[in-house]
Formats: C-alpha cells, structure tokens, sequence
C-alpha cells in the first residue's frame, strides 16, 4: 500500500506540473499592456507554489513508503516536536514559506497598485459599458465628451440600442450620444470604461484584456485597460447573472485610430 | 451523521445533474426529462448549498462533535442535552425546507450558494426566485439558528463538563477543533442570520437594504437606495470563516488519525493548537479576498491580500506537523489512516493556488473561473470530507460494535482520492483558460475548444460517485453483517476507547474517568505497551 500511495503521489506530482509548465491549457495570448506583467507574475507565483507543492507531497509519499509498518520492525521513534531542534525545524518551516509569500509579492505586489489606484489617462477613450440581463451595450458620449443623463422608467429593452439604456433625451448631454452593440475602442490608446449594471450584477470579463471588473448596480465603476492588438476579444459576463448568464456574451473590435474616429464620426452624423 | 450522510448523496447527485448537462445538454434523464439552462443553475445553487451548510457544517461538528467530544473529554453527555435537540431539529427542519424550495412553483432558485442581490432580492428576476428564492433564505436562516445552538453548547461542555485531570492542553486535538469551530460558528451564524432576515425583509417587505434603485425585466423596482455590496460583505464575513468552520474539525481529526496509525505522538501538540487559533483569528479579516473586483475600494485589497497571505503560515505549520507526524513512525495503513494521509495530500494541492488568489492582480484573470471551483473543492470540499470519511471509519467501531470491511474501505478509498484529483485538478487549467464558472453551456468559441477537458471531468465524476456507493454498500454489509469490534480495535489512547463496545447511555456506565496523560502517548521509551491510555497512570510527566 504504501508502495503505490508513494507511486500516486509521484504520479499526481508530475502530472499535474506538467500541464502547467507545458502550458497545453494556458491563457489566452495577450492582447492588452499588462497581459505580460501579469502572466509573469502568475509564473513567479506558480514556481514558488510549485516547488511547495512538489516538496510537500514528494515528502510525504517518501515518508510513508519508508516508516510503513514492517513485521519485526521496532517501536515508533518517540518525538512529541516539542525540543529546541524540533521546534525550529517548525520555525523555519514557517520562515520558508514566509519567504515564498514575501517574494511572490515583492516581485507583484505593485501590480494591482499600478492599475487600480490612478485614474485612467487624460485623452483616454471613454466608453460606458452597460449591462443587463443578458445583453452588453457599449455607450459613447460623442463631441461634447459628456454622456446624458439615463432615467430607468425610460428603459425599453425591447427597442435596443439607446431606448435599452432609458437615455433621457430632455437632457442635452444626451443629444450627441449613441449606443454600440460591440465595443469599438483604437489600439494602443488606454480605454476608460464606465461600468454599469441596469438590473443585476453582473461581470465584464475580456480574459485577453486580462479585464475583469463587475459592474454593480447603484455604482458607476471605472476600470482601463490598453488594447495592444487588432482584432475581436470576447466579452464573456463573469459573475452571475441569471438564466442567461452563458449567453451574455459581447465583442470587443480593436480597430487603427484611423478606422475609430471614422467609425465614431459615422455614428455621430447619424445622429444627427 | 445520517442528516449529513442523506445531504451528502443528494448534493452529490445534483452535481452528478449539472456534469451531465454540461457535456450532454439534450440528454433526457428517466423521471426527470431534459436540464434545462436555468435548471443548472438552481442544481449548481442546491448543490453548493446543501453541501456547505447541511454537510460540511453538519457532518463533522454536529454528527462526530456531538458523539466524541462528551466521550473523549470524559464528560457523560453534552452540557445541554435539550439544546442539542432542538439544534438539531431546527437544523433538520432547516433541511426540508431546503430541499422543499425544490417543489414550489417555479422550482429551486439559480443565484448559486452566495445569493448575491440583487438577484436573490427580485422575485422576477429569474426562475425560482420567487417562492424557491424565499424557501432557500428561510432554509438557510434556520440552519444559523440550529448552528448557534450548537455552538453555545459545544463551547460550554468544552469548558465546564471535563473530567479529571482532562486539562484544556491534554484534550484530543479533536476537541480543541470542535471547541475552535464552535467559537467561530458562533461569531459567524449570527451575521449570516442576520443578513438573511434582512434579505427576506428585501424580497417579501420592500425594504431595500440591498437593493438599489434600478429595473427588472425592464420594469422600474419599488426599491431604491440599496447597497448589493453591504450582502457581500456580510455574506464573506460568515462566509471565509465558514471553511474553516468545515475543515477545522477534520484538522482535528487528521492530527489524531496520523498519530494513532503512525504509533507516534503528534508532531508538537501546542504548536497545532496555536495555529488552530491563529486560522481562527485571522479567518475573520480576509472576507475581502472574495471581493477584489466587486466594486470596493482597491486600497483595501492590499490588506486583505495581506491577511489572507499570513493565514497560509499556519496552514503550511499545520501540514509540516502532520508530515512529521508520520517521520520515523510505523504507519499501519487502515481505511481511516488512508482517508487522514490523503486529507494532507488534499489539503496541500487545494492550498498550492490559494496565494494565486489572493493577490488581487492574479485575482483579476482568475476570479469566478474554474481555477476558483478546483481551488475551494480540493481543500473545503474534498479534503473536509476525507477527515469526515476517515473519521467515520475510526468510530464506526465504536459506534456500532462492528468493524467496518477494510478491503471495502481500501476500494472505496482509492476510487475516492484518485477520482476526486482527476476531477478538480483540469478544473484548474480551464480557469487558466478563461472558461467562467457557472455557465451552463459553451455559447462562445474558445469555450467550445475546451469541451473534451468537460468531458473528462464529467467521466471522473461519474466514476468517482459510483465509488460512493461501495461506501453506502460496506455501511450496509458492516452494519449487519461486520466483525463484533473490541473495545479498543486501534489500540488508541483517549477515553472514548477505555469504556464499552458500544457506549453505554452515560458513556462511562457510571464511572468517571480520571486523566492523568496527555492524549498521544504512543511508543513511549519503556511503556509496556506501544500506546498509553490518557487514564493510565502518569507515565510522562508533561503537558
């Protein structure tokens, strides 16, 4: 028995690090500025959990095949772990993980600070992301760079588009503003989205933005990202949202700057 | 015990539901006809719930507590008998109701086990939100109350009803668990209880504690002024202690397993009990790290962050007492002492990616992704129950009278610890591949591409399950047919193995037990036998 634990273990140990470091179920490719940072950080992470992980079960499965009960084999050795030598084996047990942790965010930490605690950049695009059951609308202030005021008794989410959102047209913000099914936003430029959510909570997920952020109701959230590659990223809602919350799935198209702003004066002149 | 082991094979076979609508939507069930999408998320809200409250929370400390720990504190029964009575009954009403909201109009409610508003608050807002959704608040908030009463009797008999001799530092590390669990059921019940009440108050009242003005189905709420944020605080502040309050008793129940079956005293009694404590402290200050991209201020992430990277410290103390536990030991390897060696195994892997998480910039890909299901399933799901399982096998003996088959237990043991690591080890590397939780079908493309990883999951939980029921079966064989045990089958040491095979009423059958060791004295340097019973005469001079 203690023979194939030990095997198991082995078994378990290697196998479950390979798929990791061989990455045959990894993230998808980056498309935005701190993809890299944080898939970084992840590996930093997983090689410090890592070898804890290999160290504490390779341990176990070695020491279970080696003190298995064996006929004729003398008593147990008698430690309570309560002598000066046992007791800083456990100090330093807990010292090397101390470490571990420490490192792990020493060389991440600041991440999370570098995004989360400034405000998006002067100049950014802004988009208002609104969410509700189940669907995305993505609103964009037009000229004035302000958006009007949205009333929820206006809301008709049938009619889609700005009626989805109840935009108060009595509101002169409101007049310039329109409302896109997909996000358009240009690359290489920080994106301010505004968050939020009509009825429920819900999540907007961009896994290749590495974005995640909910939108709550009764809060307006701001979170950015900066888009780094051309192309269609899934918005897929991530936290729970009712009966249609797989299907809650929504676009954003990383366009040149050239093509937004003549996607952006399209729309504005229909408006008009 | 048998409350949970009923909860246990109903949670089990809801989850059984939802792997098969995963991977087989049109699949057409006998008696129950298709799974519908909105009915994956009432099974994925039914599943979570019945298996964290009626079965975690009810199995080791309610069950097991209940049982052991008046009988290894030398005490005749638990300080409050009544009590515990009435604990249990509303406990077991709490169950039916539960289960109840399955037979409503409208079915079971779909916001999952945390019932976030304002999608639990609305009765519109969903299938089963409207009486289901009341069913499950009201299930819930009469578990707290069975819980609190629990508690508080836990907690006296730890401290007025032990015998002789029986001081605090010579109690099983068991009891230290059930006595720490109680403690933090108790501090933790009463906020979720209350949070309930006031939910309640949100759906049926029109109070809007949680609720925020905004529209449902694009019809204007009455509500107005809410905060969805203040349930998830509340909701996290029971919630995080609540795994402990589900993985304390089987820490407990490990540390005594290890020592009996290794023939050694556990590695530093005081230093488990000392981390035991700390979890506990520290459980109540990391609630944030479930909220880091809810919407509250990124400044307190970094706390949280921090608290929650501190209580991996005690938790990795924990696992290098237990592994040294078993150094230089004599390991026999019985049913129970392979479901204690496979909680350490457990609880390293599903400890492993809990500092991912807990950084709120790794959180941020990560969050409500499948990395989160595999992470809390390994070590609150399946790591609890192999210290429940193993405990189970330990006092059945004790229990029943009769021994339970090995070579059963053996089977049951490997389909169980194999098959639960080939189910929530790939649930990891979907969440590294961005695949979120609770979606009941793959409706965008890259989720598609992941599908044969569903599958696979979904074959190993069919595999797993139906080794469940060599378990169900080797209860049933054992019961009528098993071995007549000893009094003491694993030559153990604390009181509960010094009275009769079964116990008799008063535990003791009249005597009070007297204590003069502490509770693994096990191959003690010329002892004349390789164990001393806690009421044989004082050998060892400490504790």
């Amino acid at each position: 028995m203690a023979l194939v634990l030990l095997l198991f273990l082995c078994l378990l140990t290697f196998s479950s690090l390979y798929f990791f470091v061989a990455k045959v179920w990894w993230f998808q490719a980056g498309a935005s500025s701190v993809a890299a940072s944080l898939d970084h950080q992840f590996v930093n992470t997983g090689i410090a959990m890592g070898i804890a992980f290999l160290v504490a079960q390779l341990a176990l499965g070695f020491i279970l095949f080696k003190y298995r009960d064996r006929e004729g084999k003398a008593r147990a050795a008698y430690h309570r772990g309560e002598s000066r030598p046992e007791v800083l084996f456990i100090v330093l047990a807990a010292c090397l993980f101390m470490a571990l942790d420490i490192g792990v965010d020493l060389l991440g930490g600041h991440l999370w600070a570098a995004e989360r605690f400034r405000p998006a950049q002067a100049g950014s695009t802004l988009v208002e992301v609104n969410a509700m059951q189940f669907a995305w609308y993505f609103r964009y202030p037009g000229p004035d760079g302000r958006f009007g005021a949205t009333k929820p008794e206006l809301e008709d989410a049938s009619a889609g588009g700005e009626s989805a959102i109840g935009i108060d047209a009595r509101d002169p913000a409101s007049k310039d503003d329109f409302v896109s099914g997909v996000m358009y936003v240009p690359v290489d430029r920080e994106v301010d989205a505004i968050l939020r959510a009509h009825d429920v909570i819900h999540s907007f997920g961009v896994p290749a933005m590495r974005v995640k952020q909910d939108a709550m109701p009764g809060l307006a959230i701001h979170t950015h990202f900066t888009p780094t590659k051309l192309g269609d990223f899934d918005v897929v809602c991530s936290q729970l949202c009712g009966l249609g919350h797989y299907k809650m799935h929504g676009i954003v198209r990383v366009v040149t700057q050239d093509e937004f702003d003549k996607w952006q004066s399209a729309r504005e002149a229909d408006k008009q | 015990m048998f409350l949970g082991i009923v909860a246990v094979f109903v949670g089990m076979f809801l989850s059984l539901l939802m792997r098969i609508h995963l991977v087989w939507p049109a699949a057409v069930l006998p008696f129950l006809g298709d799974i519908k999408p909105e009915t994956y998320l009432t099974l994925v809200t039914m599943h979570g719930t019945i298996m964290v409250f009626f079965v975690l929370t009810t199995a080791p400390q309610g069950g097991f507590g209940n049982y052991a720990l008046p009988i290894q504190i030398g005490a005749p029964d638990m300080a409050f008998p009544v009590l515990n009575m009435l604990s249990f009954w509303i406990t077991f009403l709490g169950f039916v109701v539960m289960v109840g909201a399955f037979f409503v109009t409208g079915g079971a409610p779909l916001h999952g086990w945390t019932g976030y508003p304002p999608l639990s608050a609305l009765q519109s807002s969903g299938p089963g939100e409207a009486a289901g959704a009341d069913f499950w608040g009201i299930g819930i908030a009469l578990f707290c109350v069975g819980a609190l009463l629990g508690g508080l009797n836990f907690i006296t008999t730890t401290l007025d009803m032990r015998a002789r001799g029986m001081t605090l530092m010579r109690m099983p590390l068991t009891c230290w668990a059930w006595f720490l669990t109680a403690i933090l059921g108790l501090l933790a019940f009463g906020v979720l209880l209350a949070a309930c009440i006031l939910l309640l108050m949100d759906r049926n009242l029109r109070t809007s504690f949680f609720v925020p003005a905004g529209t449902i189905n694009g019809i204007v709420t009455a509500h107005k002024g809410g905060s969805p944020l203040l349930w998830q605080h509340l909701f996290w502040f029971f919630g995080h202690p609540e795994v402990y309050i589900a993985i304390l008793p089987s820490m407990g129940i490990v540390s005594t397993l290890l020592s009996v079956f290794s023939r050694k005293p556990v590695f530093s009694y005081k230093t488990i009990v000392y981390s035991m404590l700390t979890i506990v402290a520290l459980s109540f200050t990391v609630w944030g790290h479930h909220m880091f991209i809810s919407g509250m201020s990124p400044y307190s992430a970094y706390g949280f962050s921090v608290t929650t990277m501190a209580i991996t410290v005690p938790s990795a103390v924990l696992t290098f007492c237990w592994i040294a536990t078993l150094w230089r030991g004599k390991i026999r390897f019985t049913t129970p002492a392979l479901f204690a060696i496979g909680f350490v195994s457990l609880f390293v892997s599903g400890g492993v990616s809990g500092p991912f998480l807990a950084q709120p910039a790794l959180d941020i890909p990560l969050h409500d992704t499948y990395f989160v299901t595999g992470h809390f399933h390994l070590i609150m799901g399946v790591a609890s129950m192999f210290g429940i399982l193993g405990g189970f096998y330990y006092w059945f003996p004790k229990m029943f009278g009769k021994m339970m088959n090995e070579t059963l237990g053996k089977l049951h043991f490997w389909f169980t610890f194999a098959g639960a690591y080939a189910i929530f080890i790939p649930m990891h590397y979907l969440g590294l591949a961005g695949y979120p939780r609770r979606y009941s079908q793959p409706e965008v493309g890259y989720l598609r591409d992941l599908m044969p990883v569903q599958r696979f999951i979904t074959i190993a939980a069919f595999i797993t399950i139906a080794g469940q029921l060599i378990f169900l079966c080797n209860l049933i064989w054992s019961l009528a047919k098993g071995r007549k045990a000893t009094d003491n089958p694993w030559e153990a040491t604390t009181l509960e193995w010094t009275t009769a095979t079964p116990p008799p009423h008063d535990n003791f059958g009249g005597l009070t037990p007297v204590v003069h060791n502490g509770p693994y004295e096990y191959s003690v340097p010329g002892a004349p036998r390789d164990y001393v019973m806690q009421t044989d005469p004082a050998t060892v001079t400490t504790h």
